[in-house]
Formats: structure tokens, sequence, C-alpha cells
């Protein structure tokens, strides 16, 4: 049984990163758009980023850099179990800095700090079809998509705007690509949906379970759906990070004791990290960074 | 100070070696070997080896144990092993009509070519606790002689007659269908739809079977015929111009044999509902057999009115190892979107109490 032991670089072999290259290709040349593709059995559940990994896996080399992030951290549970994972199976270089990663993969964040030409941010993607809970049927929704026929998203946004006086998705907002395809954002924030607007980044986005694939190249047209009288709009916290004081940033609530005691800090760890090397410090905050 | 959660990293490395201990349990006890699993539990090692798509006893018996007996993380893991294997070709269809018989029963005829063979089943047992088996010696069964002639596929029989749908010719120049190597594409042809079933949950593909026998996508079926046992497995070299034999796996095949009143075109015959599956897996194969049949309504023009009968209801959810996922993924942290949705329902409260204060000021 010692064949159990033998695995490729980054484990999928080399003609299934052929094939998943081939569709991240063509996810490029069709932005938004959902390929299919052959998606394999990973050594991690399906829904904890068995797609993410298989991009990742497949644009890999030996001179990359990676960083993993889940809500933002580079130490959450998964991320660490992800990023050890390419550590061990591709023995590459990694980092929790984002200025320094040429691909980082995420769930449910996009890092604060820009990201620039040359890097890659892999989303971690559960339900790609944008449509799927206004129709559960994939012969449908690929129909719908074909025919650019998107009225149902914007009944769903409108009767938002009827029952609670404002659209009411706060997370995996739909956005518009290239004038063309609505796609998922993944379930990030919608915080984070202007910041995928003409990036000068690749984003690629793995749906495992569901066998998707689809991508945004540089400087593509990412729009948020809205409506002229309620203009899409991002969330705004009151306060400033309570370690770093940074403000315009997405925070994570932190409760404190049971009388209703919180603190909101970055959910950027390195963001927040950079921050407070750099001197910036916060209501709650210390001089040294407390690990 | 509180710091937003630290230490994953070691908090992984110790959650496995906790794990590590629990799994081996009390060292005094000893450590199970994969030869007493595939030996005593041998009918989890088939639905590992079921489940889990790929046929190796030894594997399967180490995933079980790897595993701590849990049964869907044992066929993840043989599954997470099998999508690593190099694909060499497809074998040539097996042909059960060949099978070396253990158990072999028909609920259609009382006698038949090749008899009725009880074979090792729980069928007739009481389930009365047996203390006695925990070291009790076991007798060796009673062995017959094996038999020269074959025993026909009931299903075979029906048709010389007419009376059963013909089994389809397939087009020998089509590719073979494969799950594990193109992406699902709605609606299936039935031979991914078989693959689909075959390695679907045993429990999902019970309860929908279940249902179509409680009326929802009634089928009126029959136990045409169940058999267990041993079929070559041949592989077609193309330098050496013929079939070689790569040696035998054990296979359990129902035909379900279901109602059909006929159309226009066919008079009226039975129609097939068909169930394979690695090893002893009679209830699985009962079950895949059951849900075949049920999502074959559209070919002979029934309503589909019922779950089982909606391929891409019952396909997209009978892999247990993507329903687990997907499932207990809801367990990683949410913490990011949750803030979202408490920071829209905070708003919406202190609108809805203006609102109303304002309404209590008029």
């Amino acid at each position: 049984m010692n064949a159990t032991a033998q695995y490729n670089f980054a484990y999928l072999d080399e003609q299934t990163k052929r094939m998943i290259r081939r569709a991240i290709l063509k996810a490029i040349a069709i932005p938004g758009y959902q390929v299919p593709f052959s998606s394999r059995e990973m050594p991690m559940p399906y829904g904890w980023g068995t797609g993410g990994v298989q991009v990742t896996a497949s644009i890999i080399g030996p001179d990359d850099v990676l960083k993993v992030i889940d809500q933002g951290a580079d130490d959450t549970t998964n991320a660490v179990s992800i990023r050890a994972f390419f550590a061990k199976v591709a023995q590459v270089a990694t980092t929790t800095h984002t200025g320094e990663a040429t691909i980082i993969q995420t769930r449910h964040r996009i890092p604060e700090r820009a990201l620039g030409p040359g890097q890659t941010l892999v989303y971690q993607v559960p339900i790609p079809e944008p449509l799927r809970f206004l129709e559960p049927r994939e012969t449908e929704t690929r129909k719908m998509h074909a025919l650019e026929e998107y009225g149902l998203m914007h009944v769903k946004l409108y009767e938002d705007i009827a029952r609670h006086g404002r659209i009411a998705t706060t997370y995996a907002y739909p956005v518009k690509v290239e004038g063309r395809y609505v796609m998922d954002p993944s379930p990030t924030p919608k915080f984070d949906n202007p910041k995928m607007h003409m990036s000068e980044a690749l984003q690629l986005f793995g749906a495992g379970r569901e066998h998707r694939i689809y991508a945004v190249p540089p400087h593509t047209e990412v729009v948020s759906l809205d409506f002229e009288d309620h203009p899409f709009a991002i969330q705004h916290f009151e306060e400033p990070c309570a370690l770093c004081g940074a403000e315009q940033v997405y925070l994570d609530e932190v409760i404190l004791d049971d009388a209703g005691g919180h603190m909101y800090v970055c959910s950027d760890t390195d963001n927040c990290e950079t921050r407070r090397a750099a001197g910036h410090v916060g209501a709650l905050g210390v001089r040294e960074a407390a690990e | 100070m509180y710091v937003a959660v630290k230490g994953g990293e070691a908090a992984i490395a110790n959650a496995h070696a906790l794990l590590a201990d629990r799994r081996r349990g009390d060292r005094s006890v000893p450590a199970l070997r994969l030869d007493q699993i595939m030996e005593q539990l041998g009918l989890a090692v088939d639905r590992a080896m079921g489940e889990g798509s790929l046929y190796d006893r030894e594997l399967a018996a180490l995933a079980l144990v790897q595993a701590r007996g849990d049964l869907i993380e044992a066929i993840f893991l043989v599954r997470a092993y099998r999508t690593t294997l190099p694909r060499f070709g497809y074998s040539l269809p097996i042909d059960t009509g060949a099978m070396l018989i253990e158990r072999r029963i028909s609920a259609t005829f009382k006698d038949l070519p090749g008899g009725q063979m009880l074979g090792p089943t729980f069928d007739y047992t009481h389930r009365l606790l047996d203390a006695a088996i925990v070291d009790g010696e076991v007798p060796a069964p009673v062995m017959r002689e094996a038999e020269e002639a074959q025993a026909p596929r009931v299903t075979d029989l029906l048709g010389r007659q007419g009376l059963m749908e013909p089994d389809g010719e397939t087009d020998p120049a089509r590719a073979v269908g494969d799950l594990t190597r193109e992406p699902l594409d709605f609606p299936l042809d039935r031979d991914l739809r078989l693959q689909a079933l075959a390695r679907g949950d045993e429990g999902f593909l019970l309860a929908l079977g279940y249902s179509t026998q409680r009326g929802y996508g009634r089928s009126h079926p029959f136990v045409g015929e169940i058999r267990i046992g041993e079929v070559a497995v041949e592989f077609d070299v193309p330098e050496l111009g013929f079939a070689v034999s790569l040696g035998r796996i054990r296979v359990t095949e129902c035909q379900m044999v279901n109602q059909f009143k006929g159309s226009a075109k066919v008079p009226p015959q039975f129609t097939r509902g068909y169930g394979l599956v690695f090893g002893q897996a009679e209830r699985k194969a009962m079950a895949m057999s059951l849900v075949d049949r049920a999502l074959r309504a559209k070919e002979f023009g029934e309503d589909v009115v019922a779950p089982a009968q909606d391929e891409e209801f019952v396909i997209s959810h009978s892999d247990n190892v993507q329903a687990t996922g997907f499932v207990e993924h809801l367990k990683l942290p949410h913490y990011v979107d949750f803030q979202a949705e408490l920071d829209l329902i905070r708003r919406m409260r202190a609108e809805h109490e203006a609102a109303a204060m304002q309404e209590a000021a008029e």
C-alpha cells in the first residue's frame, strides 16, 4: 500500500490539471460565465473549498507564494488547513502578507489592500449559480443565462425594496460582469463588491461540489445590480477597528461579555497587523501586537 | 485583551492527536487488523467499496478503521484515494448471466432454470441478539457442488416471450459515459444515471425507493431476480486484439420487473428497473432498481409528479460525500456574512422602532 503515499506535485495528476486549466481559460475568455468542469474528489470535504483548492492546485507552480484566508483571516482553522495542504503537497512558500502573495485563496472576503497585476485571487464558491434560489433547476437557469433573462433577479431585488424598504441582500450580492453575465461573487459581504470592479488582479472562482469554474479577468467591469432610485451601497460601520483604528474596512463584531459588551476588529487580519506594526492604535489596542 | 481567534494551527494539530487517540481507544485492547475487518465486517467493507466506487477490500477495510467505523467518512477516504488513480481504460461489460452464483432468488417464479438459492442471507433469521457468537465455534457450512449449467437471468426468460422490454441496443462506437471524468449535464443518459445511483447513498436511495412504494411515483414492482456472486472482469487490450481477464469481483444485481400498460407504439409489456452494486449489498441494489425505474418515467410518457421521478433532484442529492461535505461546512466560520446580516437586522429594527415611536407620538 505504498502507492497511497505517492502524490503528484500539488496533489492533482497533470491530466486533471490540464483539464481544469482549459476550463479556467474558457472562463477567462467569457467573463462571468460558469464553465462546467469535471470536479475531483479532494482530500477535504465538499463545501470546504474543494473548488478553490482544485483551481489553486492547477495554477500553482514551485515559485508561487500562497496566502490562504477564511473570513479575511489567515489563522482561521480551515485557512490553516488548506495552507498546510499546499505547503505539504506542493512545497510552496506561504505568506500571510497580501502584498507578497502571488496566489491568494479566499473564502468570504477580498483583502482590504488593493491587489496588483500578477496576483490571482481564488475564491471558494459554495453555490455558483446566482439564480439558484430563484430557480432550483440547472436546466432552467442555464437557459436564463443563455437568453440573458435576468428579470427574475431584478424582481427579487424589487420585492426586497417593497417589503423591507431596501435591498435585503447583504452578502453574495449579485453582480453583472462586463455587461453580460450575472454572477455570484461567492458569499463575500457586499462591502467587497466594489473591489472586484476593474481589479488589476485575475479573479478565479471554483465551485467543486457544483462542478463549475468562472472568472473575472483583470480590468473587467463588475457592477452590482441596483435601481436608479435605490443605488447599490456598501455597509458602513459606526466605529473604527478597536485594535488598529482603521476606518472604511470590514469589521467583525467580537462579543466581550454577556452584558452586551462588544468591540469591532478588522476582519482582514493582515491589514490590521500591518497597520498596528506601522504604529496605528485603536481604542482598545496596545502598542505591540498581542499574539 | 481578546484577539480574534488565533492559534488555528496548534488547535488543528492537537485535535488530530486526540482523534488518533480516540480512534485507537484503550491500548490494552488489541488493535484491529485489516483481515479481521475484511472477514468479519464484510458488509461494511462492501458498502465502503460500493459507494467509494473502488473495488479494493483491503483499502476499504483500512478506511473503515481510520474512520472509526463512520461509513460515510470511510467512503470519503476511499473516493479521495480513487480520484488520484490513473485511468487505463474501460473494461468490457461484465456478464452477470455467467455469474458464479452464491445467492439467487426470484419473487416472480416459484421455480426457474438454475433454481432458487438463499445463500448467506439475514432474511429468515430471527433478530434475537446472540451473545454466543462472540466466542462460539461456528460449524462449517453445507456446500453444494458447483454446477456447470448457467442460471439464465429472469429478464432474459421473459424477454424471449416478448413480455419484457428489451435491454436496448447500444451503439458500440459510443463512448462510455463517465461521471468522474465529465461534469454532469442534465438530462442524463441512463448509463450516467445508473453510475450515479450505484455510488449513491444507500439511505437516500432506500428512502426514495420506499416512497415509490407508498404512492409517490408508483411503479408496481416485482423482484424479478436478485443474484449475488462473482463475475469475471475482462479488459480489451488493443495490442493483443483480444480481451484478457483481470480477475473476479463480487457484485449484487437486482432486476425489478415493473408494470407498463403500453402505448400507441409499444404493446403492453414489463419494464425494467436495474440495480448493480459492488459486493453483497442487496438493500442498496433493490433501492437502486426502484429509483432507476422511477427515473425512467419520461421515457414511458408517465407523469413526473414524485421526488423519486425527478432526475435533477435525485441525482444532484444522491452523493453522500457531496451531501455530508456541504451540510457539515455549516460549522465552518461564517461570521463575515453573519455580521452583514446582523448589521441589516439592526438597521431594520431601528427603523421599525422609530416608526412605532412616531406613530405613538401622533
